[in-house]
């Protein structure tokens, strides 16, 4: 095997026991804390958190309480971002419509991450055929606009939560398993991993407990960046009405369902718009500071 | 992916304009019996049983029988998905099942809408956003290099239909500029931009942060070169410069990213035209879709394959044709 020709080369003075460039992700948060890009961020995300968590406790209105005699008010001092068609108050919904998305967007994403970390250690540790195979079919799909192969899968499937997490982690699978592989490709070069196998240590340690922890950074980097992905994604295919279905509050879900009125209660749209313009800036505000921290 | 590709041919051995194309072909059609694969796997083996889903819940179990014989549903799947290719490549696409009509003259006419509204987006942005990358680059690290990449990142990462529906407020609704839905224009350029303007802003938008930062650096790099260096010694203008030298070299990265990013734009088509109500083959797509129009949506996503092979073909042939290293295959 490849593998093994590597390893009879580095022989040379091999260093014996802990990798020799363990970058913890603590160093890297503090690293991309100094950036006034990865705060701004944060900031707006750790917002939208805890109003995923605690909206029933700052949402002034039951975000389905419906009103008949206040429909579609605009927005006013009683409801400050108008109502709906229903009279349901549009800032309560906005807050608690952050929780949909950001339990099925982190869900996909973890899914897409568990996956794609496993297929590119192997691929990236084993090399040969099959990774030449994986790599050429991920290569011919990734080509194809991700958002028509969702609707083509989510219309068979049904449209549903568990769906769009599962649609949505398979298809970032073989992204982020190409992103892991070419991290593995550069590691299993080093020389820890070189005597990892002098060793005698077996493919799954090395890969595991070895390499896994040195590639941490690119992984948090991606992960962050496939987190802003999910988001974009859930939040078009509750739009298109395949993902989540009513009478959540889910930002998507209300802009799709709010453009009839968008002549007469423009409000109804906008300020769920701007939730998720917030959210999806924010996170790639974090992407760009971690990434940042990383190349320095 | 492209785009790596293509750098990593750059550095190989070299060969001709020929050679080039054939290798890019040869991975499009890769890319083309994927998605035929997936289209066939997922319209095809995954809803169980079809005549079930045709003849509906009433119909005994020995006319379902009877109807899944008739279609040749008890055949191999590898026989029935070199059928089921061999129709479509001959022209036989079938009858919707929501409009009974044929499916090949709907998906044609509704492909040709949408090829007018993305080329009308293409040739908006992709001039300004090379002139402002160019912009960014010439003026590097300075406010108005922060100012363009900031926005392009910040308008990369905005879902389109977020943007489709701000400025569906404030240009259709508040200022009542446009219409709030698009119809297929007349040849009346007028009424061209009136239809196109708002749908191909969102579409714009993502496109705009890709290419400006693709144009920028190019620029960069061209900038830094030995011959620019020669030419301004040579004592050429300022805007000669540019004009003869830098934005050629610069334009070449972009092309690859164009190519890469048409992908996209037709994922970007689907939300736009819905939220535009235009007649286009990305509302047909999720018509289809959410209707279970099973031959339609086939076709649907088969064309768009196809279209979007082409157009990796056409921005490939410029790219071949524009490149020297390609051109002359030294």
């Amino acid at each position: 095997m490849e593998g093994r020709d590597a390893t009879a080369v580095a022989v040379g003075p091999v260093p014996s026991g802990t990798p020799d460039r363990r970058e913890g992700l603590w160093d890297l948060t503090v690293a991309a804390a100094s950036s006034k890009t990865f705060l701004t961020g944060a900031v707006i995300l750790v917002f939208w958190v805890l109003m995923a968590l605690f909206w029933g406790i700052v949402a002034p209105y039951d975000p389905q309480a419906v009103d008949p005699t206040a429909s579609l008010a605009p927005p006013s001092g009683e409801h400050w971002f108008g109502t709906d068609n229903l009279g349901r108050d549009v800032l309560s919904r906005v807050l608690a419509g952050a929780s949909s998305v950001l339990t099925v967007a982190p869900l996909g994403t973890a899914l897409g991450m568990v996956g794609g970390i496993a297929v590119g250690l192997v691929t990236g540790y084993y090399r040969g055929l099959v990774d030449d195979v994986i790599m050429r079919v991920v290569d011919a799909l990734l080509a194809f606009p991700l958002i028509i192969i969702a609707v083509l899968v989510l219309s068979v499937l049904g449209s549903s939560k568990v769906n769009v997490v599962l649609v949505i982690g398979v298809v970032f699978m073989p992204i982020v398993a190409r992103t892991v592989r070419s991290s593995v490709l550069s590691e299993r070069e080093r020389e820890y991993v070189a005597a990892a196998r002098l060793r005698g240590e077996s493919g799954g340690y090395i890969m595991v407990s070895e390499i896994l922890p040195n590639i941490l950074s690119p992984i948090a980097v991606e992960a962050t960046i496939r987190l802003g992905y999910a988001i974009f994604t859930s939040a078009t295919l509750s739009f298109l009405s395949l993902g989540i279905q009513e009478p959540s509050p889910d930002w998507g879900l209300t802009i799709s369902l709010g453009r009839v009125y968008l002549q007469a209660a423009p409000w109804v749209v906008v300020f769920p718009a701007l939730a998720l313009a917030t959210l999806v800036v924010a996170v790639n505000l974090v992407a760009d500071g971690l990434l940042q921290a990383v190349e320095e | 992916m492209s785009l790596r590709s293509v750098q990593r041919w750059r550095r190989g051995r070299g060969g001709t304009v020929g050679r080039f194309l054939l290798r890019r072909l040869w991975l499009s059609a890769i890319t083309l019996v994927l998605v035929s694969v997936v289209v066939f796997a997922v319209a095809e083996v995954l809803p169980g049983d079809v005549g079930r889903t045709i003849l509906g819940p009433f119909a005994t179990n020995e006319q379902v029988e009877r109807l899944n014989r008739e279609l040749g549903l008890e055949r191999p799947l590898v026989v029935r998905y070199a059928g089921w290719l061999g129709d479509f490549v001959r022209g036989e696409w079938g009858d919707s099942f929501l409009l009974n009509t044929p499916v090949r003259p709907l998906v044609v006419e509704r492909a040709v809408n949408s090829v007018l509204l993305g080329a009308f987006a293409l040739a908006f942005i992709v001039p300004v956003s090379i002139g402002l990358g160019v912009l960014a680059a010439l003026y590097r690290d300075g406010f108005i290099d922060r100012a363009i990449s900031v926005t392009g990142l910040s308008l990369i990462a905005l879902p389109e239909f977020v943007v489709g529906v701000i400025v569906l407020v404030i240009f259709a609704v508040e200022l009542g500029w446009f219409p709030v839905s698009s119809q297929v224009p007349s040849a009346n350029p007028v009424d061209v931009v009136r239809q196109f303007f708002l749908p191909s802003i969102p579409l714009m938008l993502v496109l705009f942060g890709y290419i400006a930062r693709m144009a920028r650096a190019g620029t960069v790099e061209a900038l830094a070169s030995d011959y620019v260096r020669t030419a301004v010694l040579k004592g050429l203008s300022r805007w000669a410069l540019i004009w003869r030298h830098v934005l050629r070299n610069a334009l070449l990265p972009t092309i690859s990213v164009v190519s890469v990013q048409v992908g996209y734009l037709f994922g970007g088509l689907v939300v736009v035209e819905t939220l535009f109500n235009y007649p286009g083959i990305g509302k047909l797509l999720l018509d289809s879709a959410v209707g279970h129009d099973l031959p339609v949506l086939e076709a649907t996503v088969l064309v768009v394959a196809l279209l979007y092979m082409l157009s990796n073909l056409v921005a490939d042939s410029l790219y071949a044709v524009l490149n020297p290293r390609i051109r002359v295959g030294r």
